[in-house]
């Protein structure tokens, strides 16, 4: 039996096209795939994803046992309301999950994790819980749902939608958030465009829907949640990265606080790890489109190297296709490499990425 | 969407269509492009290459996925759709009149044995189910 978000009937009643994602029912389109990923560059597009879990975690020193968990500093977060993307490591310094975490309050953080990896994210929460901060408690929030609005006009249009909320969140910076009634409103998102990402209580979800939809905001499903992140050169879990793989060789060196005395779990793993493997951008030069587990040949000084793709597909934005690939760090930037597609070889440039941000491409 | 009476199916989704002058025109179906979504690439065979019915001949890429295709007949590729390299989302549109490539039959007979539209219609309701 498939998992089904509060929003399902409502997917269902505006013709999604209904797809099984890792046991969960959700809309992989409502129509067309490329449309709403321009709608969602060009105006604004809700995606409900409410499969991901919020976690609350509450209690006294929460902040301590976070600086511990993951792998990014929280004491970053000095400001309520702030976000923190990070990894949580296995003491190996694998990647357990990519999360965000937010800082409401000394006694009280969020954490949202990834749909697919929820429940061991929560076992292994807890059990480091229990090992180190038993007075905490630890909640998985299944009663509520969470809708990304993201697009130029994002925020513009749930201004228009939740009474108040302009006022509350017009001053938000990006990884902020505000709590206005009974919703969490943050200006995070997983297309490089502006937005919010809103958490609320599970039943007023699909009355939320139909009224953003009422404004203007084009629902939009999955397929075109994959070819935004892509192009803004956002990792997925479980293809760019896993628990074989550690933050260094996943592009997420930014993510990792190496430099602070704190320690956390995986934190002498890294230290101790002999970075061989990168993530670079590929834009395709021949005609064709990339796909993960795609292979990568490049050659530097005459030495021939081999990576693979993690993410391939078409960018609507770009018009070609891109990719996210594994290669060793010898294969610098803004050269060239063969991508084995069937049987050919296809040539592809790489490129630092986010390839597209805001609307406009980077590479 | 109706699928067409005057056309012939293979089990792998093509249509054939038998032209007065003898030569065959094949694309991808409704059924098809409706299961790989906004299509984005297409690669079409070479004109004048000898096919052998079932092989791959061409590849047919969406957002989603890449499927090739089989060629539906034996025979001669005579001509191919050029255009529409560059407007793939032409299949989206109307998969029966946005056809791949001309062949010259090698064995008329391979087309008798292709699926009718009834046929093909139950083929695709029992993939449906």
């Amino acid at each position: 039996m498939l998992k089904m978000t509060p929003l399902n009937q409502t997917h269902r009643d505006m013709n999604a096209k209904m797809v099984d994602f890792g046991g969960w029912d959700m809309p992989l389109h409502y129509g067309s795939q490329l449309d709403e990923h321009h709608k969602v560059r060009q105006d604004a597009g809700m995606f409900d994803v409410s499969h991901m879990l919020p976690v609350d975690i509450k209690g006294d020193n929460v902040r301590d046992f976070l600086r511990r968990l993951v792998a990014n500093n929280v004491d970053k977060l000095t400001l309520p309301g702030k976000a923190l993307y990070s990894c949580m490591l296995t003491p190996q310094g694998g990647i357990i999950d990519d999360l965000i975490i937010y800082f409401l309050s000394e006694t009280w953080f969020r954490i949202v994790v990834n749909a697919g990896t929820a429940d061991k994210d929560v076992a292994w929460m807890m059990k480091q819980r229990d090992a180190l901060a038993p007075n905490l408690e630890i909640t998985p929030r299944r009663d509520l749902a969470m809708v990304a609005v993201q697009g130029p006009n994002a925020r513009a249009k749930v201004w228009q939608v939740i009474p108040g909320s302009q006022t509350a969140t017009e001053e938000l910076k990006l990884f902020q958030s505000a709590v206005v009634g009974s919703y969490f409103i943050a200006r995070t998102g997983y297309t490089g465009e502006d937005g919010f990402e809103i958490i609320l209580p599970a039943s007023d979800a699909p009355a939320f829907w139909k009224a953003l939809h009422a404004v203007g905001v084009a629902p939009a499903g999955l397929g075109a949640r994959d070819t935004l992140r892509l192009e803004a050169g956002m990792n997925l879990y479980g293809q760019d990265m896993d628990e074989t793989k550690n933050p260094l060789e996943s592009g997420l060196a930014w993510t990792v606080d190496l430099k602070s005395e704190r320690d956390f779990i995986g934190k002498q793993a890294l230290l101790d790890t002999n970075v061989t493997q990168q993530l670079v951008g590929l834009v395709l030069i021949d005609r064709g489109v990339l796909r993960g587990h795609q292979q990568v040949v490049g050659e530097q000084g005459g030495v021939e190297y081999t990576g693979e793709i993690t993410s391939g597909g078409f960018s609507p934005t770009m018009n070609q296709s891109i990719a996210l690939a594994r290669v060793p760090t010898q294969i610098a930037s803004n050269g060239e490499v063969n991508v084995v597609v069937r049987d050919k070889k296809l040539r592809a440039k790489v490129v630092k990425y986010p390839f597209v941000r805001n609307g406009k491409v980077m590479v | 969407m109706s699928i067409p009476t005057n056309l012939k199916y293979s089990k792998s989704h093509e249509w054939v269509k038998s032209e007065a002058d003898g030569t065959v025109t094949v694309g991808i179906t409704h059924h098809a492009q409706e299961l790989l979504g906004d299509m984005v690439f297409i690669e079409l065979p070479e004109v004048g290459k000898t096919l052998k019915q079932k092989e791959e001949c061409a590849v047919a890429e969406s957002v989603k996925a890449a499927a090739d295709v089989y060629s539906p007949i034996s025979g001669e590729v005579i001509a191919v759709n050029s255009p529409l390299v560059d407007e793939p989302g032409k299949i989206n549109e109307d998969a029966y009149s946005a056809w791949l490539f001309k062949m010259k039959p090698g064995n008329t007979a391979e087309i008798d044995g292709l699926l009718d539209a009834a046929a093909y219609t139950a083929l695709v309701e029992s993939e449906d189910h």
